[in-house]
Formats: C-alpha cells, structure tokens, sequence
C-alpha cells in the first residue's frame, strides 16, 4: 500500500513535469492562426508544417549542426581534462590543492553581461571567433570546474585501498586507472557526460557572443524569430521540442549508469 | 581519507588549470581595469578611480534589486533541495520505470534557457495558455504582466519546474552509489526507513547536495535569460533581479565603468556566500561521519 | 597580439602584480617550510593558504564597506586591511 501511494506521488510529478513540455508539443503541429485564436487541449488538425519548414531551412537546420559540434567537443574535453584532474584532487594533498579546488568552482560565478566584451576581444585576438572551438573552450570554463567537482565527489567514494591493490599487482597508473578505475566510477562519468552536455546546451549568451553565422547555435537562431515582427509561436515551440532531443538521447545512453551505480561488493 | 602527499599530482592538475585560466584570468583583468576608468571608446578612456565602485553602492535601485535576489534565491533553496531529495527517493530504482524516469525528469533541463521563458510565456497566458486558462477558469483572474504578486509566483513555478530535476538527479546518482551492504546491515538491525534516510542516505549524499546546493545557489543569483524573456523584469520593477539590472546598465546604457564596478561587487557577494556554504556543507559532514 | 582592448592602467597592473607576487612567494614558503593545519580565532581549522584568501576577501569587504559608508579616502581602509591581513595571518 506504501509503495503505491508513492508511486501515485511520482506520477503526479511527471504529469506536472511534462505538462508545459506537452503544451509545446502541442503548439508545434498547429498553426500560428490557430494557436493564437482558440484554445485547445490537442491539436485538432495536425499540421508538420513547422517541423519542415526547419529541416528544409538551412539557416535553421545549420543551428542544430553548430550547437551539436561545439557541445560534443566541449564534453569530450571536459571529461578528459577533469578525470585526471578529480583523481588528483581525491587522492592526493599538494601545495594550494584546496584553494585550487575552490578557484575553479569560482569561474561559474561571473555575472556574463559585462565579461562578455573582454571575451570576444581574447578570442578576436586569437582568431577563433565564429568557429566551433571558440565556444567549446569558452563553455569549459563553467564545464570543466563542474566536471571536477562531480567526478571528484564519486571518486573521493572509493577507497584508496583499490588503488593500492592495484599498484601492487602491477599495474601502471594509466593501466589501472584505464582498466580498474574507470568500470568503478562510471556511474560519475555517465553523470557528469550528462551535465556537461546539458549545460553547454543551453548556454546562450557566451555563444551568441562569440559566432556570428558558421558557428550559430540553434538557441540564438530562436532569439531571431522572437525579435521579428509578430512571433511565430508554431515554429518557434517546434524548434523548441526538437532542442529537447539530442540532449534526451545523450541522457538514454548513460540512463543504465546512472541507474546502476557501481557494486562496490564485488570489488 | 588520508591522502599521499605528492606535488606531482600537479601534472594531473596541469591541463585543467591551462584551460580554465585561459578564458577566466584575461577576461577578470579587463573587467577590473574597466572598473576603475570611464571608457568612451576603443583608446579613449579616463582613469576615475574608485568612483564608480562609489557610485554603484550608494544606488539605491542596486540595493533593491539585491534584496529581491536574496529572497528569490532563499526560496529556490528552500524549495529545490528538500523538493529534489523526495524526487530522488521516490525515484525507482531499477527496470524500464527507472529508465523512463530518469530520460523523463531530465527534459526540462534540456531546453535552452530563452526558449524556456517563451514557453511560460504561452503556457501562462490566459486566453491560450494551459496553467493560465486554467486558474482563470477557477474564479481566480490570473495575469502576471500586472500584478507582482503573480509575477512572483509564476517565476517561482518556472525555476521549481526547470531546476528541481537538477537535484533530484544529482541526489538519486548519489543515492545509487550507496552499497546495498548498507541497506542489508539496516534491515537487520531494524532501522525505520527515517532512520536509514538520516544515517545511511543523507551523509552519504553529502558530497552530490553539496554540488547541488552550490550550483543552484550560483545559478539562481546569476538567473538573467528565463525572468527577462518572461517578465521584463516587471510589473515595474518587481523582478528586476541583479543581472536584469546590470544588463540594463552595461547595455541599455552602455556605462562599462558602472557596470564593470558592479560586476565585480556582484561576483564577490557570490564568492563570499558560496564559501560559507562550502565551508558549513563541509564541517557538518565531519561532525556526522 | 595587440592587447589595447585590456585597458591596462598603472594602479591596476600594480594589484594584479602583486597577488601574482604574494601567490609566488607562498608557494616558495610552503616549500621551504610545509605548514600544518591550526585553528587560531576564525571557527575552522586552516592553512596558511586558506587564511591568505579569508584575508583577501574580508579585505576587499572592508574596502566596499569604506566605500559605501564613509566619504573618505580609499586609502584608509588600505591601512586597515593590511593591518587586519597582519592579524589572520598571525592569529587567524
């Protein structure tokens, strides 16, 4: 009885969680007309006009491509500059170790809209403005700190002993950390995969600062329809589902380490 | 723990450190030599010294908008922790339900932060919005573009909606990292579920609330692109937090000095706050373990 | 590489000297002598390291403090830093 009455809450959660999403689906298959003149539960005449309208319009389909790029080199070098680094920071006491781990965690707390104009003066002069790089390396500065501090947290979790085992069997630091370590801390790594996609996703203003069309991302082509003349609510929510997707697959790929965590036991 | 000592993890720190300090040292410098000049254009530019650090704290709407961020992140805490942790412990645990939960609660996340405020917008709206035809249809006239009051609450609705799954993911990765050993040994002892909750579960998500807590807190008095799509920052000035204002000075008016003052002012309220919370999250732990 | 857009000014290339200065010099200290973590009148044990940043930030409080308080000179509340900068790292 317990358990259904807190399965009963959970899925009066999800329903809540989902409603606003569903009304964007929902305006995305009518019309702009229709969508501003009646209110409606369910679209009464679908209509994939505005899905189209984006897959055939390149200045719209290019804002996917772009945010994709630049979001998947971001993670990759988050993770691989992070993993060395979290182990350090968990197995390790070095000179300035604490104040280093807290000075990265101080980068995610710049207020952007006046450190936007030195940011695109340093990337001017490095001649990387409008390309895929600038806005990845520019995303590790809030991603990499994050990916530490979460790999750093899972990691710190495992005790040290494993390590030592491991080193008296024989093993190099890079073998063990490749075949020992990592299966143990996969769950973390699946994680912070995870939350280092998602919010170099959803950036906006640093990305939108440092492109101006071959690296636009898909958040600042939507910027553009709001700003135009009378907003095409239909285009801009179809849009809007179509951010959701890439991210929901990122996070169906890495769902089985996050639900599993890792069976110290067996170790 | 007892760790190794060695200065040669530094190597393992090395790269992170490059590229972190490649876009956060340069782009600080500028600000501070901003902050202390009035700036008319590439080249001209008047040194003023602390002037406009003067200027900044004596303004009054600065001190307004900096109450309003207190209260509005105060509450995101108070609801989004506690909210998050239920979430996570409700969560199931294995099985295609504990798949679908987790690719379900983390859509919200997913949308970029503009467009987010655009959805509220229509959701709310009274005449074609859902949650807004709704509570109109309930007796109660509904319409946050007047009243701050509802403009308060609907805002409060769209940070809870999108950023409570951030918590309850972190919580639930740190819940699923708990050896089931623990559960085993208090199952046979007898443990109530309350008891395992703030024995066994509660410290040993420490490390994950502690990210969660940080990050929220940062985010939310950071929170710019969702209340200014939404609101405006109005009716007046009722949502007008400090990066709404500050945008309105570095943009609208284009007054880098003020606004390169009040960045720096801004950014070290937000390092000071987020070392207390540090620092407590870190010693409570101690006491429990 | 033209670095103009940086807008570097004399009292602001002094500051960032220094800390770069004072980060260097404890980093050399450290090694020559490794401090030991203590708990002086600030409610946490620290290092010599984390009494250098309480200090620095508690001082650029007292300057903002001085600022939007008093109508005097910045100088002041210079003084009073260094001074309560002498005090973490002694007893702190």
């Amino acid at each position: 009885m317990k358990i259904k009455k807190r399965n009963f809450a959970l899925v009066f959660y999800f329903i809540l969680l989902m409603l606003p999403i569903y009304w964007m689906l929902n305006m995305s298959l009518r019309t702009n007309a229709d969508i501003l003149s009646t209110f409606s539960l369910y679209p009464k005449e679908i209509t994939f006009a505005n899905y189209m309208k984006i897959f055939t319009d390149p200045s719209w389909y290019s804002g996917y491509i772009n945010s994709i790029i630049y979001v998947s080199i971001n993670t990759v070098i988050s993770l691989v500059t992070a993993l060395p680094a979290a182990y350090a920071f968990s197995r390790y006491r070095f000179i300035g170790d604490s104040q280093m781990f807290f000075w990265l965690l101080t980068n995610r707390m710049a207020p952007a809209a006046v450190f936007l104009l030195p940011f695109f003066q340093l990337y001017s002069t490095f001649g990387l403005i409008d390309t895929h790089i600038a806005v990845a390396l520019a995303h590790c500065l809030f991603n990499v700190p994050l990916a530490v501090w979460i790999l750093e947290g899972f990691m710190s979790g495992i005790p040290k002993e494993i390590d030592e085992t491991a080193y008296i069997d024989g093993y190099s630091f890079p073998g063990f950390f490749a075949m020992v370590f990592m299966p143990l801390i996969r769950s973390g790594v699946g994680v912070t995969a995870f939350f280092c996609f998602m919010f170099s996703w959803v950036e906006l203003l640093l990305a939108r600062t440092l492109t101006t069309t071959e690296a636009k991302p898909i958040a600042a082509t939507m910027t553009r329809t709001v700003s135009a003349t009378g907003l095409d609510w239909g285009l801009l929510a179809a849009a809007g589902i179509l951010t959701i997707v890439p991210g929901a697959l990122v996070i169906w790929f890495v769902r089985n380490h996050m639900a599993k965590g890792f069976a110290m036991g067996r170790v | 723990m007892n760790k190794w000592e060695d200065n040669k993890a530094w190597f393992l720190v090395l790269p992170v450190f490059i590229i972190v300090a490649f876009s956060a040292i340069i782009p600080l410098m500028t600000v501070v030599n901003y902050s202390i000049q009035d700036i008319f254009g590439p080249g001209e530019r008047v040194f003023v010294g602390v002037e406009w650090f003067r200027e900044v704290l004596s303004d009054s709407r600065l001190h307004e908008a900096l109450l309003k961020q207190f209260l509005f992140s105060g509450l995101v805490l108070l609801i989004e922790i506690p909210l998050g942790i239920i979430i996570a412990l409700m969560m199931p645990k294995k099985g295609w339900s504990a798949s679908l939960s987790l690719v379900l609660i983390a859509l919200p996340l997913l949308i970029p932060w503009n467009v987010i405020g655009t959805i509220w917008i229509v959701f709310t709206r009274p005449d074609i919005g859902l949650l807004g035809a709704t509570i109109n249809g309930m007796g109660i006239p509904f319409d946050h573009t007047s009243s701050p009051m509802q403009a308060w609450i609907t805002l409060m609705l769209m940070e809870v909606w999108h950023w409570t799954p951030l918590v309850a993911l972190l919580a639930y990765a740190g819940l699923r990292a708990i050896p089931e050993a623990y559960f085993q040994a208090a199952k046979i002892d007898g443990a109530s579920s309350w008891a395992v909750f703030k024995y066994i579960q509660l410290p040993k998500m420490r490390g994950v609330l502690t990210i969660a807590l940080l990050l929220r807190f940062m985010d939310s008095f950071l929170i710019y692109a969702e209340p200014f799509v939404l609101t405006g920052g109005g009716p007046g000035n009722s949502t007008t937090f400090l990066s709404i204002y500050l945008v309105k000075i570095a943009v609208g008016q284009f007054d880098l000095g003020p606004a390169a003052a009040f960045s720096l002012i801004y950014f070290l309220i937000i390092l000071l706050l987020s070392w207390l919370f540090y620092q407590v999250l870190q010693n409570v732990g101690k006491g429990e373990a | 590489m033209n670095l103009e857009w940086m807008a570097w000014t004399l009292p602001t290339a002094i500051f960032f000297t220094t800390i770069v200065c004072i980060l260097i010099a404890m980093t050399i200290w450290q090694v020559i002598s490794p401090c030991i973590k203590r708990r002086g009148f600030i409610p946490l044990s620290t290092t010599r390291g984390d009494r250098l940043f309480i200090g620095l930030l508690s001082s650029a409080y007292i300057h903002l403090a001085w600022l939007g308080l008093t109508p005097f000179s910045i100088w002041i509340a210079f003084g009073f830093s260094l001074a309560w900068m002498v005090v973490v790292m002694r007893w702190g």
